[in-house]
This record gives structure tokens, C-alpha cells and sequence, in this order.
């Protein structure tokens, strides 16, 4: 049998970071993947000749700069490019479209409003400071609250300073953040429907919450936690996609030691007396190893990856209670230009970042309504990016490709499947393109759709829940993925999880992957320098 | 009153800005739309173009051109056939730099020197009674530089034999009907190519050109975006990085090829016999080894960096714009052991670099040093390594 001191389940980027940290470690390791490229979520394809589709995922942001640094990831292609603008068409030709001329922003808003000039300062700067007070949280496994090792009362202890340490506004927004509405957030601030719906939209990114749901301050807070090269809050096409990304953490996982294996699908852990002693695979092939990491979601590392019966049943009912409820799809287009925009034409620069269809927060709740009753919205919310205007190795000259993010469409329809819904929804879809950019329908090549279905059938991503695991308070921090269960460890010794159903969450953001190697070494003794 | 470049009727058709500098008697664009960095990635991941035509041009030609010039610069033109380049420089009689330049050995005997700064009389008033003559051609002479990883299949769709062209390799073709001379050399460390062409012929010679380039991926870059291009590229600004012998004041403001990292123009120094301007100090800087600097990149260590801002409650900054102020080094115990003189974050590199010069002894590698700036005003020195220069050196560069 073959034997390794660290088998990954799972080649997510989570499971690739994880296994780079533990090669740079020492240990000798394999990712094992189930399908024909490494990425999971995070993967480019080539779907037509020349085209290069963001299957899945398709920005970076929230990506820890520290893994960059560590697995010297520039060294084996890392490019973020910079998305120049950010525009927001809104009803009949009305827009705000930015650029990197912070002052040429801020009369663009005043534009729309007056008053929302610098109140648009102190929303960015109110953001910057939780997100500052916050980001450290990120990249440690969070304290065991339900344990009396002192090594944890001090990690909590000093975490009580550190909110003590906080100014009291900051403090006050984080709760704001953290339990309240973006709605009720973006209010305070602005005047503007257009603008409170585009700062809005990335509270509702991947959760089955409309803006105006309590718990959607959050998912917004969360989105805010990124950055690029040093500017908080701030997203970046790789380049070649976000699976350009993946091939380069599976490159410095290489450079590093460790092996892939593609189409190599786990079957189960293998365990003696609580403690897992290696992998099976779907061919029956086993593998024996010290330790081994599931990158997969909760619900595949805990009751499909191992037998319920040799866990505690309270963990057990916990992670049967994690709420998935997959809401978002992919609708990505290979176009035979750009489309018109109708005051602004069919301009290259208002296409180089995101282009948000989410016009007001009434819109975007209208949309939510939808999900509730089970139904995919008639005019959904859309996150364009035409990431050929940034990188143009993704299309032919003069072609595109554009990724378009959909909410809200859920996973379980209370009519039809989604088999059938399929094509139906991207007809809405296209419908939506087509009131924003008139004539769209025309510079359609190919489509391409990624219902929640498809992604949980593609990914194993649990109700296609695009997060492993939605972004509710008590399935995040010391509860994610289940109360005390939160640092990466198991009751089943040797059996670790690092995917994005853990600490801190999901997004190509690598934490867990990091943070679950650092609790691995330290296991064994041997931390991370 | 400033004087515009030929291709200046298209470039100012293009700035979306407004903003423009004045580069030797000339207007240049900063950069041709809100991001100076979205037209740095243009030239790392795609291509750029460039308008670089208010450099000094010099044409010297004669049946003693080479013989001239292989006593006037430093690296030895012999070495450069008709159809190549060099990058060179020129020495005063104490070894120090007047200038650095490129060298294009158009024909036999028929050599277009370019430089940043005027040096018509420096080579002029040296001809002596050799068959040379010196012609001052900077305006008659239009150049663009078109850089980037696609500049190669771009430019071979216009000029064929753009396709095979060698690192510093020259060849000629025509665009838009028009005659241009095309070199594999530019100012941004990436693969890149530069298009000279005649005055008359700059406009139809862009419009040829754009109408190839257009929609591909290709931005307009401007001053801002090369500024960040060379530093990664290792590449020397005059007046930044060091200045000119001549009009120095005083030692501190001169240096030596050796004392900017050109050593590798003299690797056949000792079997050539030629006589130049400089090349007894030259000799006797080698061989006992007075340099006083060296040359090397630095790499600010990020953990460091991120501890002096936090410390002070600062999101740590990364700004790609390039500082050109001499920042301190200090060595371990925190003795001063030199300068950085252009210091910037670097995208591709995801880290804040320099070029500083060190101690000699200090260039190896690796070696831990600090590097000093002020934070909420006050100095903070953050360690920082060795780096060898280029600090992005990509393959295709010159492959
Ligand atoms: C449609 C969509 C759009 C998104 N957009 C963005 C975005 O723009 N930016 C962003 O930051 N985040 C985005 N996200 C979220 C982000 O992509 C994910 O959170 C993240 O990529 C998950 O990474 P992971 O490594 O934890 O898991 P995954 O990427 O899900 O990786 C799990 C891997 O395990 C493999 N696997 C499954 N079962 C087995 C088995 N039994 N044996 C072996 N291997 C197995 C899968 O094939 C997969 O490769 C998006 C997600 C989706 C679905």
C-alpha cells in the first residue's frame, strides 16, 4: 500500500493551499482529486475554441495576501489584474460608472446626489476600520469557547481585548454589520437608489437572504473583507480566471512536494479505533496515511466521508442542521462584441470590472422574493464581468466572454426541476441583459449554465451552496462548521477539514486551507515558521 | 513654448486625462486614462504602445564611424554587427558615466545613437580628423514602442521579420506603406519592440499600426506606467538613479558603470585593445577595486512592513507609483551602507521594491538589510533583502 504522511481529499483551491502548507511543512503529501483538473469552484475552461469560460467562480479578492507570500506564489505565475472601472447601469440609461479617479467618482455621485458625495467617504472609511478590526480574525482558528485548556481561555481572552481595543463606533458598525440589514445599513448613509443598490448587492452574494433580511450586514461585511494590493474591499480578475489562479497554487504546491492526483475520487476515510488510518478510493484503491484533510463540505466530511456512527450524535444533528439552501447561478456567454450600453454605447472602458445589475435595493429584494416562495425571479440580480476587456488571451480579437453571477434561483424549485428550468432561467436571464443593453441577444455565441444543481452534481458542493455552507451568524466563527468543532480538527484522530464549510468561510480565499495546516503541524509539532 | 511629437495629433486624441508632462522639450502623456496601472498590466499581460520620441537622436556615420565609437563608448561597438543593438555607455577620462544610451548599427558604417540628454558636442567636438560625421536627427526621427507579450505576433503581422528578431536585434520593413526601422529593445524589461520611423511618415505609420493593434488588447501607456515598467526592469533613469559626470558638482553625484551594475558590458574588456575614453580608471577600478557602490534591487520584507503600519494603526499601503526619493539602507547593526533612489510596489511582484545602491560587499543575494521611510513622520527602517536586478526578469523577455 501506498503511504503518505498527509492525504488532502479534495483539489478546491482549499485543499491545494492546505496540501502546499503541509509539503513547505515536511510532510510528504497527495491531494487527491475526483475530477480531471485541479480548482473545484474556481476553474476556467475553454468551452468554445478560443473562449475561455469562468465556469464557476470568476474574481479575487478575499484571497489572504500572507498565502501569496508564503507558497511564493509570484513565482509561479500569481497575476491579479486590475479591474480599471466598476459600472452600474440603472433604469433607462441611467448609470454610475466608476473609475480609479477617486475624484471623478465622487461627482459621479453627486450627480445622482448631493448629499451622498462624502457620505460615500465615510460609508468606504467606516468600512475599512471593521474590516481592519476583522481581518485578523481570518487567518487564526477561531478559540474553543467550550473548552478550559488555558492554551484557549488566553486565545479568548485576547480576543475580548482586542474588541475592547476597538473605538466605539467601529465597534458599534461591526454589530451593525455583523446582526443588521445592508439595507438598514446602506441607509444611513445614502440617498441614491442606484447607489444603495449596488453597494448593497454584495450583501445578498451567494445567501439565500434579500437585502433587506436581517443577517444580509454580513454576507456584505464579509465581501468587504478582501483586498487588492493593499486596497481594502477592492476585486481583481486573474489572470486566466480564477482557474489561471488554481493552476498556479497547484504549481506551487508542485514546487513544494506535494502530489496530485487527478480522477481520483475518495470513497471513505479509512479509520482504526477513531482514528483514520488512510483513503479508499472509488476504485477500491487504498491509500495509508497520518493524517487525513477533507476539503469537501461539512456534510461530505462528516456524513458521507466517514460512517455518522463512529462521531458524537450532537455533531452529527449539527451538521444535518447546517443550512445550504444554494440560491445562485452561473449564466456565462461567449459574445460576438460588447454590448451597447443605450447613453453610453458599447465603449471597451465602462466593461473593464464589474458591471452590476442590481439597480435599487427594491430591485434586488423583488428578485429575493422569488427564492422564498421556491421560484427563480423573474428579473434576477446579475454580476457581469467581461473579463476579455482585462485579459485578452480569454477571447478572440474583437470577441468576449462574460460571466454573469444569477440570484436568486434555489436550489429546491417548488415547480419543475431544475432539468427542466434550466435554459428557461437563462432565458431570463438574457431577458434581464437584454432592458439593461438592447440588442444583447444578438452577440450571443454561446451560452453556457450552472444551476445550484449543477453545481452540487459538478463540485459536490452541497445545494450547489456556492460557500460550502451558508453565511448565517451561528454557522460562522467558533460555529463553523458545527459548535466546537471549529479548528479544523474531528473527534476522529488524524481526520482534519480545511474546506470552505470551515473557519472562515468560503470565497478563493484560502484560510481554511492555511489556518487547517497550521493547527496540523502544530499537532505533530512541527509549526509553521 | 513646449513642442509636441509627431504622433502627437493621435496620442492627444486619445488622452482622456488631460494630463501630460514635459519630457526633454516635449508634451508626453502621464497615462491615457484614470489608471496608470491598468496600462502597466496592459504591457505584463498583453501589449502597450509608447510614443518615446522626444529622445535625443544621433546619427553618426562615416567610413571611421566604428573605429570613432569604439574609442568614444565604453562597451566595445565592435561587438555589434550592422542589424543589432547595444545598450551602452559613455565614460569621462575618470571612469565616471556621462550617459547611457542604445546604439543601433543601422548599416555598415551607419550608427543612430539615441540618449536622454543632449551630447551633440561630446561626440561632435571628438571627430577629429576621422572620416565621421555627427548629425543631430532628433526631430527628423519619430519612435514608438510597442511592449509586451504580444508585441512579437502583433508586429510580425506588419513587419514579417519582427517574428525571428533576436534580443537587440534591428531590421526594417514598412507599415502603412511607410519605411520604419524596427528594434527588439525598449525601457519595460518585458519582450518589446521599438518603431522608428521618418517625421513625415509618423502619422500614417500610427494609423497602420493602431488599426493592427486595436481591440487586441493593446492600451496606450504614458509616463506614469513606464516609470513603473523599468524599475522592475532594472533599467537606470538619468537624473534619478544617478547623473551625469559632466555637469556634477562634486564625486557624490557621479558613478561609475561598474557602481550601476554594468559590469557585464566589459566581460571582454581584457582582450580587447582598444583605447577609450576612460578606460585606464576603468581598468584601475577593477583591479583594486574601488567601487564605492553597488548596484542591487531590494525586496522590503512584508511582514515587517505590515508590523510598522499596524504598529500604528495603518492599513499597510501598497502603491505601484513609483517614489523617486533617496530612502537610507542600513545594515544589521544599523549602520548606513547606502540609498535607494526609486522605490515602488510592485504588482507582479506583490512586494515594495528598490533600487538602491549598497556597500560592495553588500551585494550578495540575500543579504538582510533596512530600509528606512517615514511613517506618521517618523523614521521606521523595515528589513528588506537583496535582490539580483532585473527584479522581474520574464523569459520571453528574450527568448
Ligand atoms: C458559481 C460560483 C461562483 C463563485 N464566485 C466566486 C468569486 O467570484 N470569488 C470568490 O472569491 N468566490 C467565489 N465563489 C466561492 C468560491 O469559489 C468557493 O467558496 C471556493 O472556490 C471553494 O473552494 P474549496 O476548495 O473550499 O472547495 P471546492 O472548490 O468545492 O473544491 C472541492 C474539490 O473537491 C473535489 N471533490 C469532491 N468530492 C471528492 C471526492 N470524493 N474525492 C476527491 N475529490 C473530491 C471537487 O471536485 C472539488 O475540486 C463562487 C462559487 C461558485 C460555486
Amino acid at each position: 500500500m501506498d503511504r503518505y504522511d498527509a492525504i488532502i481529499i479534495g483539489g478546491g483551491h482549499n485543499g491545494l493551499v492546505n496540501g502546499a502548507y503541509l509539503a513547505r511543512g515536511g510532510l510528504k503529501t497527495l491531494i487527491l482529486e475526483r475530477r480531471h483538473l485541479v480548482g473545484g469552484a474556481a476553474i476556467t475552461e475553454e468551452l468554445r475554441p478560443g473562449f475561455s469560460f469562468t465556469t464557476f467562480s470568476y474574481a479575487l479578492s478575499l484571497l489572504r495576501p500572507q498565502i501569496i507570500h508564503e507558497l511564493e506564489l509570484p513565482r509561479h505565475g500569481f497575476l491579479p489584474l486590475l479591474m480599471s472601472t466598476r459600472f452600474a447601469p440603472g433604469a433607462d440609461g441611467d448609470h454610475l460608472l466608476f473609475t480609479r479617479d477617486h475624484d471623478e467618482n465622487l461627482r459621479e455621485i453627486i450627480r445622482h446626489s448631493p448629499h451622498d458625495a462624502d457620505a460615500y467617504e465615510q460609508y468606504g472609511h467606516d468600512l475599512d476600520r471593521v474590516c481592519q478590526a476583522i481581518k485578523p480574525l481570518l487567518d487564526m482558528a477561531p478559540p474553543d469557547i467550550f473548552s478550559d485548556d488555558p492554551e484557549e481561555l488566553v486565545a479568548l481572552a485576547s480576543l475580548g481585548s482586542r474588541l475592547r481595543s476597538l473605538d466605539r463606533r467601529t465597534l458599534h458598525n461591526a454589530v451593525r454589520l455583523l446582526t443588521g440589514s445592508a439595507a438598514d445599513f446602506v441607509d444611513d448613509y445614502f440617498d441614491s437608489e442606484l447607489l444603495k443598490g449596488w453597494l448593497a448587492s454584495s450583501s445578498i452574494i451567494g445567501s439565500k437572504v434579500g437585502p433587506r433580511s436581517q443577517g444580509s450586514g454580513l454576507v456584505l461585511l464579509f465581501h468587504s473583507l478582501g483586498e487588492h494590493d493593499g486596497e481594502f474591499g477592492t476585486w481583481a480578475f486573474h489572470k486566466g480566471g480564477n482557474g489561471g489562479f488554481t493552476q498556479v497554487l497547484a504549481r506551487a504546491a508542485q514546487a513544494f512536494g506535494a502530489e496530485i492526483r487527478l480522477e481520483a475520487p475518495v470513497e471513505r476515510v479509512l479509520t482504526r479505533d477513531g482514528e483514520a488510518t488512510g483513503v479508499a478510493l472509488a476504485d477500491g484503491t487504498e491509500i495509508a496515511a497520518d493524517v487525513v484533510v477533507s476539503a469537501l463540505d461539512p456534510r461530505r466530511t462528516f456524513l458521507e466521508l466517514v460512517d455518522p456512527r463512529e462521531l458524537p450524535d450532537d455533531l452529527v444533528e449539527d451538521i444535518r442542521r447546517l443550512k445550504f439552501q444554494g440560491v445562485s447561478s452561473k449564466v456565462n456567454f461567449a459574445l460576438d462584441g460588447l454590448p451597447a450600453h443605450p447613453e453610453l454605447g458599447a465603449r471597451a472602458d465602462i466593461y473593464r470590472g464589474f458591471v452590476n445589475i442590481g439597480p435599487s435595493i427594491d430591485y434586488l429584494e423583488r428578485a429575493y422574493d422569488a427564492a422564498k416562495y421556491g421560484r427563480y425571479s423573474e428579473e434576477p440580480y446579475i454580476d457581469c464581468a467581461i473579463q476579455s476587456t482585462i485579459d485578452p488571451d480569454m477571447a478572440p480579437p474583437g470577441r468576449h466572454v462574460l460571466s454573469c453571477f444569477v440570484q436568486y434561483t434555489p436550489y429546491r424549485l417548488r415547480e419543475g426541476d431544475w432539468d427542466i428550468e434550466r435554459e428557461p432561467m437563462a432565458d431570463r436571464v438574457q431577458a434581464t441583459l437584454e432592458r439593461f443593453f438592447p440588442g444583447f441577444g444578438d452577440l450571443v455565441l454561446q451560452r453556457e449554465v450552472q444551476t445550484p444543481l449543477d453545481i452540487e452534481r459538478t463540485l459536490g458542493l452541497s445545494e450547489g451552496n456556492i460557500f460550502a455552507g451558508e453565511f448565517l451568524a451561528p454557522q460562522m466563527f467558533f460555529f463553523r462548521p458545527a459548535p466546537g468543532w471549529s479548528q479544523y480538527r474531528t473527534p476522529l484522530a488524524g481526520y482534519y477539514q480545511c474546506g470552505s464549510g470551515t473557519h472562515p468561510g468560503g470565497c478563493v480565499m484560502g484560510a481554511p486551507g492555511r489556518n487547517a495546516a497550521h493547527q496540523i503541524l502544530k499537532d505533530r509539532g512541527t509549526p509553521i515558521g | 513654448m513646449i513642442r509636441t511629437t509627431p504622433f502627437h495629433p493621435r496620442t492627444s486624441a486619445l488622452n482622456e486625462t488631460g494630463l501630460w508632462q514635459h519630457w526633454s522639450g516635449h508634451l508626453a502623456a502621464s497615462r491615457y486614462q484614470s489608471s496608470d496601472k491598468l496600462e502597466y498590466f496592459a504591457v505584463r499581460n498583453a501589449a502597450g504602445i509608447f510614443d518615446t520620441s522626444p529622445l535625443y537622436k544621433y546619427r553618426i556615420a562615416g567610413r571611421d564611424a566604428e573605429r570613432f565609437l569604439s574609442g568614444m563608448l565604453a562597451r566595445d561597438i565592435r561587438q555589434c554587427p550592422p542589424g543589432h543593438a547595444h545598450y551602452t555607455t559613455w565614460l569621462d577620462e575618470r571612469g565616471f558615466v556621462l550617459e547611457d544610451g542604445v546604439i543601433q548599427h543601422r548599416s555598415v558604417g551607419e550608427y543612430l545613437l539615441t540618449s536622454a540628454e543632449p551630447n551633440f558636442a561630446w561626440f561632435a567636438d571628438r571627430v577629429g580628423r576621422m572620416a565621421v560625421s555627427v548629425e543631430e536627427v532628433s526631430l527628423g526621427i519619430g519612435a514608438l514602442a510597442v511592449q509586451g507579450p504580444r508585441s512579437r505576433d502583433l508586429l510580425a503581422r506588419l513587419v514579417p521579420d519582427t517574428a525571428a528578431l533576436p534580443f537587440f536585434g534591428i531590421t526594417t520593413g514598412s507599415i502603412g506603406g511607410r519605411p520604419v526601422t524596427v528594434s527588439r529593445t525598449g525601457y519595460t524589461g518585458d519582450l518589446g519592440y521599438e518603431v522608428w520611423v521618418e517625421t513625415p511618415d509618423a502619422l500614417a505609420v500610427w494609423d497602420a499600426l493602431w488599426d493592427a493593434l486595436d481591440g487586441r488588447g493593446v492600451l496606450p501607456y504614458g509616463m506614469a506606467a513606464l516609470y513603473m515598467l523599468r524599475i522592475e526592469a532594472g533599467l537606470m533613469l538619468l537624473g534619478v538613479d544617478f547623473d551625469s559626470s559632466r555637469f556634477a558638482f562634486n564625486d557624490a553625484h557621479r558613478s561609475t558603470p561598474l557602481e550601476l551594475g554594468w559590469r557585464w558590458m566589459f566581460k571582454g574588456l581584457a582582450e580587447d585593445d582598444r583605447p577609450f575614453i576612460g578606460r585606464r580608471a576603468l581598468e584601475r577600478e577593477i583591479a583594486e577595486r574601488t567601487s564605492r557602490w553597488n548596484m542591487v534591487g531590494l525586496v522590503v520584507d512584508w511582514q515587517d512592513y505590515d508590523r510598522v503600519y499596524s504598529a500604528a494603526g495603518l492599513i499597510p499601503p501598497k502603491d505601484h507609483r513609483p517614489i523617486h526619493e533617496d530612502w537610507m539602507v542600513y545594515d544589521d547593526e544599523r549602520r548606513r551602507v547606502g540609498y535607494a533612489a526609486s522605490t515602488m510596489y510592485s504588482p507582479v511582484l506583490q512586494r515594495h521594491v528598490a533600487l538602491a545602491r549598497v556597500r560592495p560587499d553588500l551585494g550578495r543575494p540575500g543579504t538582510r538589510l533596512f530600509l528606512e521611510f517615514t511613517v506618521d513622520h517618523h523614521y521606521e527602517q523595515v528589513a528588506a533583502h537583496v535582490a539580483r536586478l532585473p527584479l522581474y526578469n520574464p523569459q520571453r523577455k528574450t527568448a
